[in-house]
């Protein structure tokens, strides 16, 4: 094809694009105008039926919970692909633990006074924050999900406050194992053990509580969360920390195998990294 | 009225500025400093979010899209990057 034909062709397809969407664009509900049903039946009924406050958490552990199991899921199944994926490979050597003084040592430019002392500050404030979002889905917008992140994080600051030896300490593979176990089971039995009172799956079986919107309230909703915030916790520190290990321990031969020829690749502008 | 003028006018800038951003993340070719782009058009996107009435997305947006992302990516660029000589 030659350039020519092939701007043509980019000519009629991107009219038949901006026509198509043009189009589309002028049948869409003006803007701000929600015409479905669902939101303002759930608005109506949330707090009085779940008496969580946060009713965006109410919808992803209650409403739609069953959605919300396949996706908790989907990050379990990518932490553990990860760490099938990332596990030493046969031509690839990892350093014994005295050497782990090396790999530390190999972290040049060394991180800075300012870049350890914040991330030092950082690190408890950071854990109550994503404790906090964890363990307050149900009366605020936040919930497991992003509080585990948030904890995950401070795993991080960890690493860049201290060295690797201590991220590794707090990245006890059966510990960090067991949370994600615990929390992505804990979900489904959630689920399961509802079945196993007589009620649909995930249906909320705990009392309610009394005011809706205290923290104690919302049955299910507030465990749920929890959990979540442990599997996330978990998975995310289990995927950054392989990422780590990966960067810093695991070391290819310096020979390169023969076997994988270099791909002729594009030229590529050189970052400075 | 003056408070929906003053939201309207919020939501127009940070639409502006969301775009002028993903413009500026396709743009840079430097991968370390890409990340760092996309780390700051991941807050953008949030502000977005939070103006837009939706703080719960935007809470999803900031621990993912600015923090979790740029991370996996800067650990994967530092794994596949030269082997210093």
């Amino acid at each position: 094809m030659t350039p020519r034909q092939r701007l043509v062709l980019f000519a009629v397809a991107v009219t038949g694009l901006v026509g198509c969407y043009l189009w589309a664009f002028s049948g869409l509900p003006g803007f701000g105008n929600y015409p479905g049903p669902y939101g303002q039946a759930i608005l109506a009924h949330a707090i009085t039926q779940t008496h969580a406050t946060g009713v965006v958490s109410a919808i992803n552990f209650e409403y739609r919970g069953f959605d919300t199991v396949g996706e908790e899921f989907i990050l379990f199944t990518a932490a553990a692909g990860m760490s099938v994926v990332l596990r030493r490979l046969r031509n690839e050597r990892k350093d014994p633990p005295e050497q782990l003084e090396a790999a530390a040592a190999r972290d040049v430019p060394r991180t800075s006074p300012a870049v350890r002392g914040v991330a030092l500050l950082l690190v408890a404030p950071t854990v109550v924050l994503g404790w906090w979002l964890g363990t307050h889905a149900q009366t605020n917008p936040s919930g497991g999900f992003q509080g585990g992140v948030v904890l995950a994080t401070a795993f991080m600051l960890v690493y860049l406050s201290g060295d690797l030896r201590t991220a590794r300490r707090l990245r006890t593979e059966t510990v960090v194992d067991a949370a994600e176990a615990i929390g992505a089971g804990g979900f489904a039995a959630v689920g399961v053990t509802a079945v196993a009172l007589g009620f649909p799956y995930l249906y909320n079986f705990l009392p309610l509580g009394k005011i809706p919107g205290s923290v104690s309230s919302s049955g299910t909703i507030a465990l749920i969360s929890l959990l979540v915030g442990i599997e996330v916790a978990a998975a995310f520190v289990a995927i950054i920390g392989e990422l780590l290990e990966q960067s810093l321990i695991v070391r290819q031969p310096t020979p390169a195998p023969p076997s994988q020829p270099q791909p002729a690749s594009p030229p590529q502008p050189e970052g400075t990294d | 009225m003056i408070a929906n003028g003053l939201m309207d006018t919020l939501q127009i800038v940070i639409l502006v500025l969301v775009a002028a951003g993903a413009l500026v993340v396709v743009r840079t070719r430097d991968r370390v400093r890409l990340v760092l782009v996309l780390s700051v058009y991941g807050i953008l996107l949030a502000v977005l979010f939070f103006a837009f009435q939706a703080p719960d997305v935007a809470l999803s947006e900031i621990t993912v899209g600015a923090v979790a992302l740029p991370l996996i990516l800067l650990l994967a660029i530092a794994k596949v990057r030269k082997p210093e000589p």
